[in-house]
């Protein structure tokens, strides 16, 4: 499948990075966060990345959703070179294509749930009803629940609708079950895999959790900056069946 | 030397480096307050010391006297007055002046001198040259200030008309005299030292000019300690009577001390008035600032309190940070106090002519200044102190949960509406710290009303000036006469070259009786169908003198407790002196020089005389003026030329000099509180909100929308304050007008569309240019940062 041929059928590039590098200079310091990435990503998959702390993996998650532009390299969405993107660019590119879910959530406090949704779906080309999306993740019965009157685990599946209400190319999250326990995990994944699996939107998903793995179709590993492993998983679970 | 400072000590600079721009605004605020009170007050107790100091040096009389003539033997009956310390005859005599670098003429005020030493009472402090010598004749002392304004010195002579004879005196020195502190003219509304000057000359010249050999005219006294004024002022008049004497006053009501004391007790209101709001404002910030910064560190505070620091010390680091930003508003304002204060004095020294002492550090102000902005420093941070103190170090450094919301009534109201999301946000954060939102609107409506107040200023000013000198005085000049003349002067005036218009005038002082209250005050009598000297109602329509009774000022009849149809006692203090019960037929409404009214042959017949005038008012044409002022200068007779053209350029250059300095001033404070309560709101906004705005900024929106929601809040909040500051300063103009009028000036509740405009324009301003140096925050926001980190 690296060669992007599954069942016989080639697939659609979403992303194609070639020779990523990105380099932080802080005070004197210079950090070298990615050392050359190539990277392909295939419409429609979940991948999972794995790695331990500064081995490059949220870094290049920032780079795939436009937050953050490599020092070299090329980067392309489909036919869209991001590495050649204006900042007012990349702010586009993330409000017609990209989906994030985060550790820490990042709602609006002084918004509903419904209204945190409509947030995106008001600037969105196609988007799906923010009841719709909330439904999609379990919360139909939350509406009109303000931030503080959920619980984490709620507070996440609402980013993750948030996320998918404008029926997002790509999906990208960064430990979104990081601050949950494990029971309160499995729901948010399950929102997540439903997603992947319902609009066919191309997921990354940056975890601690080896156990994780298992709901992805590749795993790509990170250390010191670069992809040290990419393998595939053929049996993929349901995510009420993983374990951490 | 290596300064070792320890790690919270570092901790607390680095802070306050961090927030230099919302400290700044702060302490500059707290600096304005402190400032206002050093230099009002500094001043005012250079003010009041300089003057008893003068006073006491010149030996300024407690009471004086004018009469027309009595022998000098009255002087010992009046010496035998009890209660009377030092008494002192004097001859003073008005004169027209003939200046060389004038075609207009100039009023003299000539006062004698007595014949051997110094005067006993209201001594002449002779700058350079000499007092004039007894035997000369032509020998006189001017005010410093007057031979300035025309650049003359010692040696130097000038032309006077004395008793219809054109003589030239020799100028032998420059003095200066507690009477004239504040040099009024006859019939002026400013001091003009080029049309008005005060001079003295020997007793026997003046009295052999004036024909008042053997006699005085003026009386002034000095009062034993615990005299009574009233009894002494009572029996003075009663022994003046015959001789012309048209009523003494005491100290308080001469006019010179009358403008500088109440200028004084101005100065005091306003040091008293502003001080206390800056320091409110500046308090409301340094709350606000504190809060959040404790707030913000709150998981160092667990920390620290984990480590060992006990609530005291973790309080003292935030205590102090609130020292520092009082300390450093405090030492800017007292410099900017006394600097202030200097100019201010130096402003005086322009208007009030005597020695003025140097404004110094008055311990007693600064103290208070110190301890005042110390009160407003903890009112303002003591809260966010003690809560930095009382927190758990469990609560401490476990996340905050998020500020939690509830869709309030205004929610559901604006929910039938559809609003975007980012409206939604900015409303829900209006309404959800509601004690702040209102605190940030009364802090910039505060500096609308204060723009409001200092422009009301110049809108009186402006009314003042339409309805006196273009609607109520509309001759170009008044020529007033020593004596009352024969009404038909006038046709002798009308016949002098230029003149287009005339109209006669009788004026005659009068004391106004009602019960135990009284007033001096003149009775101007006015022609029916006048056009010159017109008589206005409230509205400024022209109304006929009433021939049977009196027109009265408004400002009169309230301080005689009168009203319309009641019967006033007039004692006319002059010739026949006859007093009459009058009714009050009319009240007018002055803003300048409170009269009372009457028709001119309601005058005379009260005067039990013929047609008779006292001056003409009249209308020149401005190519023959300086034909008209020659002619003028040499006729005998004329005691004064009031030209109201003068007094118009005079009264503005003033206002110009005096008051636009004040506003500017105050416009430039507004301009701050303004500036100072967005900023801090803004920047509270933004430091709260970074990681909302971050993510939204991740979700797609531009930096734009992103600054919308975070200005949206403060451009809501400054559009509420501006309806509000409006009608605060309305209010507070409203208060200040009747606050401000004296005995001699009113300043009319008038507020022009256009101020509120201005008001409107420099706070928005403020607002807007706030809001870019926020924007540019905004777009500098750090997306990865703010989303890695919890809040």
């Amino acid at each position: 499948m690296p060669d992007g041929v599954q069942d016989g059928t080639r697939l659609t590039e979403t992303f194609r990075a070639e020779g990523i590098t990105k380099v932080y200079e802080t005070g004197g310091l210079r950090v070298e966060a990615l050392r050359g990435v190539d990277l392909t990503l295939y419409e429609g998959e979940l991948v999972v990345l794995l790695g331990p702390s500064g081995s490059g993996k949220s870094t290049l998650l920032n780079i795939l959703g436009g937050l953050d532009l490599p020092t070299a390299g090329q980067l392309f969405f489909k036919d869209l070179e991001l590495t050649a993107c204006s900042a007012h660019d990349l702010t586009v590119y993330r409000r017609d294509h990209v989906g994030f879910v985060f550790q820490f959530y990042n709602l609006i406090p002084s918004l509903t749930a419904r209204e945190n949704v409509a947030l995106v779906t008001e600037i969105a080309a196609d988007p799906m009803s923010a009841a719709e999306a909330l439904e999609m993740v379990g919360l139909e019965h939350r509406l009109d629940h303000f931030p503080s009157q959920l619980s984490g685990g709620e507070q996440q599946r609402v980013a993750i609708a948030r996320a998918i209400a404008k029926r997002p190319d790509v999906l990208l999250c960064d430990e979104p079950t990081g601050a949950l326990d494990s029971k309160t995990g499995v729901v948010v994944l399950e929102a997540l895999d439903r997603a992947n699996r319902e609009l066919g939107t191309t997921t990354a998903l940056i975890t601690h959790n080896a156990g994780i793995k298992d709901m992805s179709e590749r795993v790509i590993r990170f250390a010191d900056g670069q992809i040290i492993s990419v393998d595939e998983n053929p049996v993929k679970k349901a995510p009420e069946e993983l374990t951490w | 030397m290596v300064i070792r400072i320890d790690a919270l000590n570092r901790k607390l600079l680095r802070d306050l480096w961090r927030i230099k721009g919302q400290a700044l605004a702060i302490s500059m605020v707290m600096a304005c307050g402190i400032a206002m009170m050093i230099s009002s007050f500094g001043t005012v107790t250079v003010l009041e010391e300089s003057m008893n100091a003068f006073y006491d040096r010149t030996r300024f009389a407690d009471v004086f006297a004018t009469l027309k003539r009595a022998p000098d033997s009255l002087k010992e009956d009046i010496e035998r007055i009890p209660g009377v310390s030092v008494a002192e005859t004097r001859i003073i005599a008005a004169v027209n002046l003939d200046l060389p670098n004038m075609a207009e003429p100039a009023t003299g005020q000539l006062i004698s001198l007595p014949e051997r030493g110094t005067p006993l009472l209201n001594d002449v402090i002779i700058l350079s040259g000499r007092y004039p010598t007894a035997q000369r004749p032509n020998e006189v002392a001017v005010t410093d200030a007057f031979a300035n304004a025309h650049g003359m010195a010692v040696g130097d002579s000038f032309q006077a008309i004395i008793n219809g004879n054109k003589r030239s005196l020799e100028i032998v020195g420059l003095g200066m005299t507690p009477e004239y502190i504040y040099a009024l003219g006859p019939g002026s509304l400013m001091p003009d030292d080029r049309r008005f000057g005060v001079m003295w000359m020997g007793r026997k010249a003046l009295a052999a000019a004036f024909d008042l050999d053997g006699a005085f005219n003026n009386v002034t006294m000095s009062l034993q300690l615990g005299a009574s004024e009233e009894e002494i002022i009572r029996r003075l008049d009663v022994l003046l009577e015959p001789y012309g004497g048209v009523g003494s006053y005491a100290r308080e009501d001469q006019l010179s001390n009358f403008f500088l004391v109440n200028e004084i007790t101005q100065l005091r209101t306003s040091g008293a008035v502003f001080p206390p709001v800056f320091l409110l404002v500046a308090a409301f910030l340094l709350n606000v600032v504190v809060s959040r910064i404790v707030a913000t560190e709150r998981e160092q505070i667990g920390l620290l309190k984990a480590f060992g620091y006990n609530d005291l010390e973790v309080g003292w680091i935030y205590l102090k940070l609130v020292l520092i930003l009082v300390l450093v508003g405090l030492g800017m304002g007292m410099a900017l106090g006394l600097w202030m204060g200097g100019g201010m004095i130096t402003m005086y020294t322009t208007y009030y002519k005597f020695p003025l002492l140097d404004l110094g550090i008055d311990p007693g102000v600064f103290t208070s200044a110190a301890i005042i902005s110390l009160i407003a420093g903890m009112v303002g941070g003591l809260g966010a102190v003690r809560q930095a103190a009382k927190l758990s170090p469990a609560v401490a450094m476990a996340p905050p949960v998020p500020t939690s919301y509830k869709a309030g009534a205004l929610s559901r109201f604006f929910s039938r509406f559809t609003i975007s999301q980012p409206t939604r946000m900015i409303f829900r954060h209006v309404t959800r710290f509601p004690v702040r939102a209102s605190l940030t609107i009364i802090g910039v409506a505060f500096s609308v009303a204060l723009m409001i107040m200092s422009l009301f200023f110049l809108d009186s000013v402006e009314r003042v000036i339409e309805v006196y000198f273009f609607q109520a005085e509309r001759q170009t000049l008044t020529v007033s006469f020593v004596e009352p003349r024969p009404a038909t002067v006038e046709q002798e005036i009308q016949h002098l070259p230029g003149v287009i218009q005339t109209q006669p005038t009788r004026s005659v002082a009068v004391r106004l009786r009602n019960g135990h209250l009284s007033d001096r005050k003149s009775i101007i009598g006015i022609v029916s169908g006048a056009d010159l000297n017109r008589l206005l109602d409230s509205d400024q329509k022209t109304i006929e003198p009433p021939p049977g009774g009196l027109a009265l000022s408004k400002h009169i009849a309230k301080d005689l407790d009168l009203k319309l149809g009641d019967l006033v006692t007039v004692e006319v203090l002059q010739e026949r002196r006859p007093i009459e019960q009058i009714p009050i037929v009319r009240l007018v409404e002055e803003y300048l020089g409170f009269q009372a009214y009457m028709h001119i042959d309601a005058v005379n017949r009260l005067m039990r005389e013929g047609p008779t005038v006292t001056g003409i008012h009249v209308m020149v044409d401005s190519r023959y003026a300086d034909d008209l002022y020659a002619t003028l200068k040499d006729t005998p007779g004329v005691a004064g030329i009031a030209q109201q053209t003068a007094t118009l350029a005079s009264f503005r250059e003033t206002m110009d000099n005096t008051m636009n300095v004040m506003i500017g001033f105050y416009v430039a404070l507004a301009s701050l509180i303004a500036f100072g309560v967005a900023y801090n709101a803004a920047r509270i906004a933004l430091s709260e909100r970074a990681r909302a705005l971050a993510s939204l900024r991740v979700l797609g929106f531009t930096r734009e929308e992103v600054t919308y929601i975070l200005l949206g809040e403060l451009g809501i909040l400054t559009l509420v304050s501006l309806p509000v500051g409006c009608l605060l300063g309305y209010s507070m103009a409203l208060a200040m007008s009747p606050m401000l009028a004296t005995d001699l000036y009113n300043f009319p509740f008038v507020i022009e569309n256009s101020t509120y405009g201005w008001s409107v324009v420099v706070v928005c301003v403020s607002a807007v240019l706030c809001g870019f140096i926020t924007r540019h925050r905004v777009f500098g926001l750090n997306l990865v940062t703010a989303l890695k980190t919890r809040e």
